[in-house]
């Protein structure tokens, strides 16, 4: 298993450079400069000469992308245009805050997800199968834009149980370790902290959480049905186990596998949902800083993070692999 | 029960969430939260460009000379007094006395030459006593470069502790206001020579607040200056929080409930729901802007014919574009420059909404009924700017308008960086363009001089040419009496109103609610946010 993870890993390089060459010159020749946005109404001929000899601008393309890779040899993504800061600062400081929320929205997701699908599966046409797969229609339906804001007006505005926005009130302290708030105010012992992280952490998640829960159920749903009707099943009926151990020990584990490949897919949707989650919730997130340095043409924001984003799919989808390994013994990973 | 410990992680699930929500928050006191749209780029006033950096710069830096509490006239601010010799070249700052930055080194004429000499290309300074050396810039300064100001200061002097003298290559009348503006902010050397990359986000000045920390995309916080040297008023807050909140109805959300105490750029419509609300305050400010719409006066029938300008003037209902598009925040242009600027020509009546005076216009021009124009192409602003909310929606009011006239307007947009572009070019696929301004300083040589006088750089986004009037703004640009030059630029004014090279459509009031507790909050024309005197009660 060891040599395959390496293996796996090692692909990872010619992918990512055929990720870079693909966003750099998609960015490139797509219109837009970065000059003219930075300067905007009041640009003059010689200042935007001037910002786009410093940012290698007025090289030609290929000496672009050939000082990108240089600098990406030496494990360096960059400097933003905009904010002067090294690319990799950047993600540090922002991408603790996205997988705080993409992971407990999986996590919602997962819960809620697999409960329904297990419980929609061994009740077929039940009213619960019905209500649960009509909810889950209607949460893959749901634009997150509105839904969030939805909640807001619920839960915020008219019932003042959550916080509107951002990942922790002004007022409240917390020593940095980590950037995962959660976990640096467990870490460092601090209640108050811990409880306000998660009071604000709550909506965003469930927010997140309803395209990839609603997928999960249905497929959870499906695969259970599926296996339920296997004749091991009835065995394991015949044999007078509990419905517990059929339905979770029989069942579940071998209808996990579609199950754990499509949580595996959901993390990457939930990083794209979370651009919107972000905006809305005033999350500062990868996805919202993504966004922006689209609008603004921020050329090594977007190379940077594209490759940084790309890289983390691949492991995801390489832990996915491992898992079935684990999950089925008869699949052998090589 | 077969699921027991299913439904037994639920509830306590559910237990745990409701026990967290049932926990109180704790209150805050003399602490203000300003929710705004963005975060700030970065604080280093010399080189940053947006209005979200430099509201968070207007507390921490203060200037040679400040602009007053509700206008662009001059005061004093780090320089307490100034003369400026016979020949209008020589400007000699005297400097206030006893103020230190607030890492604890003392202001003095040495960091003036330090804080404005970094901009300069050739550092042609002089330090009194032992000085700095200056490290390269590591980008141009986008603002003193746009500003043309090393064109304008030939060499910076300090004299002594408390005297500097800028000595200019030629007379340039805005100077002084020029000096006010944030780029020319005045920062600690020391504190920039620790570590000039970081700076930006280090940043450290004489104002009423300390930098104090920053969570990229959520907000700046910044702390009382116990030491503030300017002991005749505030500041009084103990902390100021510069919240970033992307989405306008969520920070007018969380002005309503309380979480923010002033909401920059609500939606208009929420502008409604605040005069309704008894706990806000609505403070209100006529922005100093103008959205225009131009012609391409690199080609006919645009360049020379101006009856067909002013049919096209006198045919676009602007009245009904600023009630229905503006939302009520804004009002007609008569002038490009705003009313409450000096140098406003308040004779001018502007172009009245006149179908048949615009299609006698038409026939004047050749164009009767719109004949012989063919199709044209009015090109609309993708973005919206403080200038102008909705640059898609007014192209279509203004092509319908057009359509009375006979003329047919393709309505055309790009991203904005290309939009930006491409009109810079004056391309022949551009027949009318929106855009617009902001003021920097208050000098109307900062509106009609960059916007209309194509004669004196071909950077001018109208490429307007006409001898007259760059003649005027040459005149106002190097006579230093201001009645002078308010008369100079109120007979520009006329000139630009009889010839029409532009169509000023409107100047947009800025209105940011603020909880009923928010003391003195004063919004200023030029955008900056100064919090020096505001307090909560």
């Amino acid at each position: 298993m060891l040599s395959y993870a390496i293996r796996r890993i090692l692909i990872l390089i010619p992918t990512l450079l055929g990720v870079s060459i693909i966003v750099f010159l998609m960015l490139h020749l797509t219109p837009g400069d970065p000059a003219e946005l930075l300067l905007g109404e009041r640009a003059t001929d010689e200042a935007l000469h001037q910002i786009r000899e410093h940012l290698g601008l007025n090289e030609p393309l290929y000496v672009q992308y050939g000082m990108f890779l240089k600098r990406l040899m030496k494990g360096d993504l960059g400097e933003t245009i905009w904010t002067r800061q090294k690319v990799w600062v950047e993600v540090k400081q922002r991408f603790p805050a996205t997988i705080e929320l993409a992971v407990t929205a999986l996590f919602i997701a997962c819960l809620f997800g697999v409960t329904l699908g297990i419980i929609s599966a061994t009740r077929q046409y039940s009213i619960f199968d019905y209500v649960s797969m009509l909810g889950a229609l209607t949460g893959v339906s749901m634009p997150i834009f509105w839904l969030g804001l939805v909640f807001m007006l619920i839960f915020s505005v008219n019932l003042g149980w959550l916080p509107l926005s951002a990942r922790l009130s002004v007022d409240v302290d917390l020593q940095v370790i980590t950037n995962i708030y959660t976990l640096d105010a467990l870490l460092t012992r601090n209640w108050v902290a811990l409880k306000d992280a998660l009071w604000h952490l709550i909506m965003p998640a469930v927010t997140l959480s309803t395209i990839p829960m609603a997928i999960i159920a249905r497929m959870t749903r499906s695969a259970m049905l599926e296996v339920l009707r296997q004749d091991y099943i009835k065995t394991a009926k015949a044999k007078g186990l509990s419905q517990f151990k059929v339905v979770f020990k029989h069942g579940l584990r071998n209808a996990l596998i579609p199950v754990v490949t499509t949580i595996g897919l959901q993390f990457g949707v939930t990083l794209g949902g979370a651009i919107l989650t972000e905006s809305i919730f005033a999350w500062p997130g990868v996805g919202k800083w993504m966004y922006d340095a689209v609008t603004q043409r921020d050329y090594m924001v977007i190379q940077g993070g594209t490759l940084f984003i790309a890289a983390l799919f691949i492991l995801i989808n390489l832990c996915v692999d491992i898992l079935y390994a684990i999950i089925n013994p008869r699949i052998s990973v090589r | 029960m077969k699921h027991k410990p299913m439904v037994q992680f639920l509830l306590l699930c559910l237990i745990l969430i409701f026990t967290i929500v049932a926990m109180p928050g704790s209150a805050i006191s003399k602490t203000l939260v300003f929710g705004r749209g963005g975060d700030s780029v970065g604080l280093d006033p010399a080189y940053e460009t947006d209005g979200n950096s430099f509201m968070v710069c207007d507390n921490i830096f203060e200037a040679l000379v400040a602009y007053a509490d509700e206008s662009t006239a001059l005061e004093p601010g780090l320089a307490k007094s100034w003369d400026i010799s016979a020949d209008g070249k020589t400007y000699t700052f005297h400097l206030q006395k006893g103020v230190k930055f607030h890492d604890g080194t003392p202001f003095n004429a040495n960091a003036v030459v330090f804080s404005i000499g970094r901009m300069m290309k050739e550092r042609n300074v002089k330090f009194s006593g032992k000085g700095w050396d200056i490290p390269a810039q590591e980008r141009p300064p986008e603002y003193w470069v746009s500003m043309e100001m090393d064109d304008t200061i030939g060499s910076i002097e300090a004299v002594d502790d408390e005297t500097v003298v800028f000595k200019l290559k030629r007379v340039e009348a805005p100077f002084l206001a020029n000096m006010g503006m944030d780029f020319a902010d005045i920062i600690s050397p020391t504190a920039f020579l620790k570590n000039p990359k970081e700076f930006l986000r280090n940043p450290v000045g004489t104002g009423p607040f300390k930098f104090a920390q920053w969570i990229k995309d959520d907000r700046i916080v910044l702390e009382k200056n116990a030491d503030y040297w300017d002991k005749s008023g505030g500041p009084y807050l103990d902390k100021l929080i510069f919240r970033s909140i992307p989405e306008n109805s969520v920070r007018f959300l969380e002005l309503k409930t309380g979480n923010i105490h002033i909401c920059q750029f609500p939606n208009p419509a929420d502008i409604e729901l605040a005069k309704k609300d008894s706990n806000l305050i609505l403070p209100t400010q006529p922005g100093m802007n103008v959205g225009y719409l131009s012609f391409n006066h690199t080609k006919e029938p645009w360049k020379s014919n101006v009856n067909l300008r002013k049919a096209i003037a006198h045919g676009i209902n602007r009245k009904a574009i600023v009630d229905n598009i503006y939302q009520g925040m804004g009002q007609v242009a008569k002038n490009p420059i705003p009313p409450t600027m000096w140098g406003y020509n308040k004779s001018i009546p502007g172009y009245e909404y006149n179908v048949e005076l615009a299609k006698e216009y038409m026939a004047k021009a050749g164009f009767p009924e719109g004949e012989g124009l063919g199709e044209i192409t009015l090109w609309s602003m993708p973005v919206p700017r403080p200038y102008n909310p909705e640059g898609q929606k007014i192209g279509v009011a203004m092509a319908a308008d057009l359509k009375k006239l006979g003329i047919t307007a393709r309505i055309v947009s790009y991203d904005w960086g290309t939009y930006l572009k491409r009109q810079r070019e004056q391309p022949d696929d551009m027949d009318l363009f929106q855009l617009g301004w902001t003021g920097d300083n208050g000098d109307p040589d900062n509106f009609l001089a960059v916007l209309f006088d194509g004669l004196a750089s071909s950077s001018v986004r109208t490429q307007y040419k006409s001898e007259a009037y760059h003649g005027f703004m040459l005149k106002g640009k190097q006579t230093v009496d201001q009645a002078k030059r308010t008369k100079i630029y109120e007979d520009a004014l006329q000139l630009l109103f009889d010839e029409c090279p532009v169509i000023p459509v409107a100047h947009s009031t800025v209105i940011w609610p603020a909880q009923k507790s928010v003391q003195n909050f004063k919004l200023h024309p030029t955008g900056s946010v100064r919090m020096k005197n505001v307090s909560l009660k």
